[in-house]
């Protein structure tokens, strides 16, 4: 059974909406600096879901005030990047709290060849499932 | 003010589909900065014109975009020029609040930078460094102080050329993302843009910041003085003029840098002479600027001049 018919990835926030324009991208980093979070973007070629920490796109911005500058560094991550995945974070700082407040995917391959499920016979009768990323059968770089 | 009449002259030609411009004027709290602008900042002509010109030609272009005719954003990148002390940076940072209050800038802050903050030490260091500032900018004014020294003609591998090109590029296209403001002293810009045509051509307005005067420097003390709350007794304001007249002509003179140096050893004398006085003092005492403050002053020493910048 598929349930995610598009086979889009879905991490983060908007995941389960049409691709966020340019616009719609502007007022979340704006709504972002307004909370002093600092925005950074980073970068893949495998979305597992639990390869948490992605490859970040030239240095972290701190103390920006506007969006037109995240911007600019997302246009040029998709310029670098065409068919990776490419997501914008917001990292609170506040002590104690000092973790992710915002993360959304700005950009993602043409084709998203999806997840497969592997079973692994274990201990007589037991099964384990682990998730495989099709993309992943392929080297770095190559994966789309 | 003479844009008042100015804005009226605007509305009545408009005349029919009837936008009102004075009304546009009040909502956007212009009104305001502008006249901070004339009460706090004494001479600097050219300049106020300018800057009343500049927030005409947003309303107006404003009024337009109401009425759904659409020009591009005007470029508004500016040089600043002129000698120490003459309100440059004073000026870019009102510029900044102006033109957020006219909508032209979203955020109306102000990165001011010198050469070390966008050109870096090695191969590779200069691009991120002047995108970084630059990135910081966005939404507001990016003022470069002393521009020139970002072009080195006698290094011909220096870094300073990287930059320029990075700034020119963003200056051309993210026109309405954020302004820069490029200062220095007048000679020295001139020979700067000379060897850099395209800096000269993406920037709109080229403004000169005059000297001031002796009347308008007594006026800026005044004015600094009453800021911190102290005041000059009658025979101080003599003094302090002399002192201003005969501070002009000294080397290393700054405008009205030069002036608040002077100001703060005089503050730094009354507080020396009410604690060596050693009776108690008054509020008026405390507050006020006795001629003895400034006639200790080394300017009034009749030897001469001495080379040092210590006055």
């Amino acid at each position: 059974m598929m349930t995610n018919t598009g086979n889009r990835v879905t991490q983060g926030q908007f995941s389960f909406l049409p691709d966020l324009t340019d616009v719609q991208i502007t007022a979340q980093i704006k709504y972002a600096l307004q909370n002093r979070w600092a925005v950074s973007v980073e970068y893949t070629d495998d979305p597992h879901p639990r390869n948490t920490y992605w490859e970040m796109y030239g240095n972290p911005m701190f103390d920006l005030k506007d969006p037109a500058g995240i911007l600019l560094e997302i246009n040029g991550c998709r310029k670098t990047f065409p068919n990776h995945y490419i997501r914008v974070m917001a990292f609170n700082s506040t002590r104690g709290v000092e973790s992710p407040a915002m993360s959304f995917i700005v950009n993602r391959p043409e084709t998203e060849p999806g997840f497969g499920l592997r079973r692994q016979e274990v201990d007589g009768r037991a099964i384990r499932y682990t998730v495989h990323s099709y993309a992943t059968d392929n080297p770095e770089n190559e994966r789309y | 003010m003479g844009q008042d009449t100015n804005l009226g002259d605007i509305q009545t030609k408009i005349g029919d589909p009837g936008i009102d411009l004075g009304e546009l004027f009040r909502d956007s709290h212009i009104r305001e900065v502008l006249d901070q602008l004339d009460r706090e900042l004494v001479g600097l002509k050219p300049v106020k014109t300018r800057i009343h010109e500049i927030a005409a030609l947003l309303l107006v272009d404003r009024a337009r975009k109401q009425i759904g005719l659409t020009g591009g954003a005007p470029s508004l990148h500016m040089c600043f020029s002129g000698n120490p002390g003459t309100g440059k940076t004073t000026v870019a940072l009102r510029m900044a609040e102006i033109l957020h209050r006219l909508g032209y800038l979203r955020q109306g802050h102000l990165v001011a930078v010198t050469r070390d903050d966008l050109v870096g030490q090695y191969i590779g260091h200069t691009a991120p460094k002047t995108k970084e500032v630059l990135k910081k900018a966005m939404g507001g004014v990016l003022f470069i102080d002393e521009a020139y020294y970002l072009y080195r003609p006698e290094n011909e591998r220096d870094y300073g050329q990287e930059a320029i090109e990075i700034l020119l590029q963003v200056m051309e296209n993210q026109r309405d993302d954020l302004v820069v403001i490029l200062a220095g002293y007048k000679d020295r810009m001139d020979r700067f843009f000379q060897s850099n045509p395209g800096m000269s051509s993406r920037i709109a307005h080229h403004i000169d910041f005059p000297d001031y005067s002796v009347d308008e420097l007594l006026e800026i003390a005044e004015l600094m003085l009453t800021g911190l709350q102290y005041r000059l007794s009658a025979e101080a304001r003599q003094t302090l003029g002399a002192y201003i007249a005969r501070r002009i002509t000294r080397p290393n003179f700054a405008n009205a840098r030069s002036l608040r140096n002077a100001l703060d050893r005089a503050r730094l004398r009354q507080a020396n002479r009410l604690f060596e006085a050693a009776t108690p003092v008054s509020v008026d005492a405390l507050a006020t600027i006795e001629a003895d403050d400034l006639l200790k002053s080394r300017v009034f020493e009749d030897e001469a001049p001495p080379q040092s910048q210590k006055n």
